[in-house]
């Protein structure tokens, strides 16, 4: 690639604010013609923001683009599309009950009547060109996460564009399926179009990427050649200062046991069997990873475990309170004198026989906490029963608020604008800080560190070891295998409701887990998988 | 042209377009009288204000149903808050009225006043919150849609009151209940402080006040704005979504239906299917223009019934067709209710050359 290469896309200059915020300030961005380019930065640097503004669904303020070497005025995506400028969100935009051809096709300006013959040889050649796999006739709803991104993908080659964005195409994929995804963008880039791909996951940067671009706080910080630099450099380039990338994992010190889980069955409301004879431990002071690929149980798991989840007969998940000895004891009341059945119990009722059980859901607004309310609001969410009398005391849920703000630093306008408006990583902070502030005995959180920069990641690892050294039992369901294999003690890999292994997070390779994620096993094999 | 959701704005921006708006409205239906038909504009409105606020008596009706108006305001907040659509607010003043009627002629002789105040706004209550319970257990039990619902709910009501109506008629065969206990006043609201709608104040005034700190700072109030938000969230805090669902709108209920009994015993004393007149719908503009605030949704109801009142002065005073002021009416909601987009968007104009 050391060719003198072309433009294919000049940003010059370009500004965008939102009320008071700039989310771009006179940013200058280049794309070569056939290169990847990574465009790097923590949450709220702006890269969404920049890439929208290419895609037409965001109007700069100030600034030009350029593609090719003509000044343009992208007012819409269409119009993107007519400069083929093609975007695949991190959120798709399909509509489940068509198909794939259906999807594709879906807004183009032909007249008469729709050719799907003539529609699938072209999806096919697309496909055989780079080498995807797509079924034009198949559903959406039928589709795994992978395959509905590769018809977004497709959707946009179809119309003809050029210059790719994809926005964390990684995030939900499974390493093996990442794998598959950088061979096409390959393909795409040695066909000579343009890619830019926005990730946080360093190493993947350093795999696919031709050259990266880094944006801090919506300002253009720079650009290296990927093979100049490495993991560190880029993050201090981000970050804007040294910071370390290692992910501290201590020996657990008191390990009692703090839950079992034995022959867990979950049937959803449609039938589907989405827990199957779940069987485990967790102990105290040690972290212990769910692994498997999204919808393969992790939900049902810890809804059922927070009494959020209808369970079949003969479901168990006892819980043994923590010792007098422990640090954690505190204010633990048991109603039977050695330990609790939790299946059959409300979250209140739970929460009444005194087991302090902390849930970071995986839906965080939309289950975690309250969209249109407030820091202090969203603190009490829990606790606002306490107390005599009708009326709600907002004293305490202020301080804890405040104390939140500073000791995790979070940037919102006021701790009364509703959360909605903050950041996702601001709202992960928000949200975690509450609930270990209550003092759990138990803590589960369901993708913490999903679409947060490596900063806050930090944060919220740092945060779990802290409970870790308390002796809090933490389940740490993830998606990301290089921090599961680094983070945690012990990994319990999920293939399809089932539990397909439970090994030990320091001496396990991805490889192995990414393959205990997909290939369930016999019985008996996973039995003798097993490691205490 | 662009528009692009405002982040925030101030409170004194805010109000200074729906000023504007005000503003706007009134000089474009100034224009209008002017070129339909040849009046004074200035004029017009003066005559507006008078209709509404011209005499003392005048003064009093138009608090009086801005009371009524406020009152079933209040009653929908809470429903609202929690993204229940309760549209069955007609059926549940209906509900109210009958069984204040009822009580009115069936026990009017039997009891002094107070207490038969005293039972009728009970029993008002009650037929209410019954009317309200019926659609939030079908929904937290079964699913069921609340606005369908409600909605069908208001026509149960219409037939009863219909039969009722048939029941109670006085003078026989005048399809009418008449005045009721019109030599006695048995069961009217006394005057309070002189006056003779001094108690529906009081008590519409009470309910605000209350539903203000009831919605803002009691526990029940926060559970309604949780479940409001996201009923996954509600559960997660360990909130019994079913229960908070039939409680507030047993509430809900309730207070609609005394606005029935306001309707009944406090001003018409009289009941007929026109008894909620639409206001069970009115109502929802006031509840959801002010934000769910009490105290907002005072100046909300006053203007509505400004308007109505002021375009039935002029209707008549001017010889206008009935359709000329309600047309004034509308173009004057038009705007304060379209202010609210200028409110939440903003509109940029793009200078970009080709």
């Amino acid at each position: 690639m050391e060719s003198v290469s072309v433009n294919a896309v000049r940003m010059r200059n370009i500004t965008k604010t939102f009320g008071p915020v700039a989310a771009n300030s006179k940013v200058n961005l280049d794309i070569k013609q056939g290169e990847i380019l990574s465009l790097l930065g923590e949450n709220g640097s702006g890269k969404t923001t920049l890439m929208n503004m290419l895609a037409g669904i965001y109007y700069p303020d100030d600034g030009q683009i350029f593609v090719g070497e003509r000044e343009v005025s992208i007012p819409s995506p269409k119009d993107a599309f007519s400069l083929g400028i093609g975007m695949i969100h991190q959120h798709f935009k399909l509509v489940d009950v068509f198909t794939a051809a259906e999807n594709i096709t879906l807004g183009l300006p032909e007249k008469g009547k729709l050719d799907l013959k003539a529609v699938s040889a072209k999806i096919q050649e697309i496909c055989d060109r780079y080498g995807f796999d797509v079924n034009p006739a198949q559903k959406i709803y039928d589709m795994s996460v992978s395959q509905k991104q590769t018809v977004e993908i497709v959707k946009v080659l179809y119309r003809g564009a050029d210059i790719l964005i994809l926005d964390e195409p990684t995030a939900v994929l499974t390493p093996q399926e990442t794998n598959r995804l950088f061979d096409v963008l390959r393909n795409m880039r040695a066909d000579g179009k343009s890619i830019i791909i926005i990730t946080h996951k360093l190493h993947e940067v350093m795999d696919i990427s031709d050259r990266v671009a880094v944006l801090r706080k919506g300002e253009y910080i720079g650009e290296v050649k990927t093979g100049d630099t490495n993991p560190q450099k880029l993050t201090d380039m981000m970050v804007g200062r040294a910071v370390s990338l290692n992910i501290d994992r201590p020996a657990p010190k008191i390990r009692n046991r703090r839950l079992a889980v034995k022959d867990l069955n979950v049937v959803t409301a449609e039938g589907v069997h989405a827990l199957k004879d779940v069987s485990f431990d967790v102990f105290g002071g040690e972290i212990l990873g769910i692994a498997g690929i999204s919808g393969s149980g992790q939900k049902e798991l810890l809804e059922a475990i927070a009494g959020l989840q209808r369970t079949q007969a003969d479901s168990h998940i006892i819980y043994y309170p923590p010792g007098p000895e422990e640090a954690i004891a505190g204010q633990h009341t048991p109603l039977e004198s050695t330990n609790e059945e939790l299946i059959g119990k409300t979250p209140r009722q739970i929460h009444n026989i005194g087991v302090s059980l902390a849930f970071v859901p995986e839906d965080r607004l939309g289950m975690g906490m309250v969209d249109n309310m407030g820091m202090v609001d969203n603190m009490m969410l829990k606790t606002y029963r306490v107390g005599k009398g009708p009326f709600v005391d907002r004293k305490p849920p202020k301080a804890l608020a405040e104390k939140i703000l500073t000791d995790l630093t979070v940037v919102t306008p006021g701790i009364n604008t509703p959360v909605r408006r903050l950041s996702g990583g601001n709202v992960q902070k928000v949200l975690v800080g509450r609930e270990i502030a209550s003092n759990p005995t138990l803590l589960m959180t369901a993708y913490a560190v999903r679409g947060l920069d490596i900063h806050t990641s930090y944060t919220i690892y740092h945060l779990l070891n802290e409970q870790k050294a308390k002796g809090v039992a933490v389940m740490f369901v993830g998606e990301d295998l290089d921090v599961l294999l680094e983070l945690c003690d012990r990994i319990l890999v999920l293939c399809a409701g089932q539990v397909n292994g439970i090994v030990d997070a320091r001496s396990i390779t991805k490889e192995e887990v990414g393959l205990l994620m997909t290939n369930l096993q016999e019985k008996t094999t996973r039995d003798t998988k097993e490691v205490s | 042209m662009r528009i692009s959701k405002r982040d925030s704005i101030s409170a004194g921006k805010a109000w200074a377009i729906r000023g504007g708006a005000l503003l706007l409205s009134l000089i474009l239906c100034g224009l209008i009288i002017f070129a339909i038909v040849k009046l004074n504009p200035v004029k017009v409105y003066e005559a507006m204000f008078d209709g509404a606020f011209g005499t003392k008596r005048r003064a009093w009706v138009t608090i009086r149903d801005t009371m009524m108006l406020l009152c079933i305001g209040i009653g929908l907040a809470p429903a609202f808050k929690m993204k229940f659509w309760n549209v069955g607010a007609e059926g549940q003043i209906l509900v109210g009225g009958i069984v204040t009627a009822g009580i009115m002629i069936k026990l009017g002789a039997s009891m002094s006043t107070p207490v038969l105040l005293i039972v009728m706004a009970v029993a008002s209550l009650a037929a209410g919150a019954l009317w309200g319970i019926i659609p939030a257990v079908f929904k937290s039990s079964w699913g069921t849609n609340e606005t369908l619902f409600t909605l069908m709910m208001n026509y149960i009501a219409i037939q009863l009151t219909s039969f009722c109506v048939a029941l109670w008629e006085n003078p026989y065969g005048s399809n009418t209940v008449g005045v009721i206990n019109q030599k006695t006043h048995a069961g009217w609201f006394p005057s309070v402080l002189g006056q003779t709608y001094g108690l529906n104040v009081l008590l519409v005034m009470a309910l605000a006040i209350g539903m203000f700190f009831y919605l803002r700072s009691s526990k029940q109030g926060y559970e309604i704005g949780v479940v409001g938000s996201s009923e996954n969230t509600a559960r997660y805090a360990g909130i019994n979504v079913a229960k908070v669902t039939v409680r507030t709108m047993a509430i809900s209920g309730a207070i609609c239906g005394m606005a029935g009994f306001l309707a009944v015993a406090g001003s018409s004393h009289t009941i007929s299917t026109s008894t909620a007149g639409g206001r069970g719908f009115t109502a929802i503009i006031v509840a959801w223009l002010a934000k769910f605030n009490t105290f907002v949704m005072i100046l909300i109801s006053l203007l509505l019934v400004f308007l109505e009142k002021g375009s039935i002065e002029i209707a008549s005073r001017y010889q206008l067709n009935d359709f000329a002021a309600q047309m004034i009416t509308g173009i004057i909601l038009f705007f304060i209710l379209g202010s609210e987009f200028f409110i939440n968007y903003q509109v940029h104009v793009n200078r970009h050359k080709k």
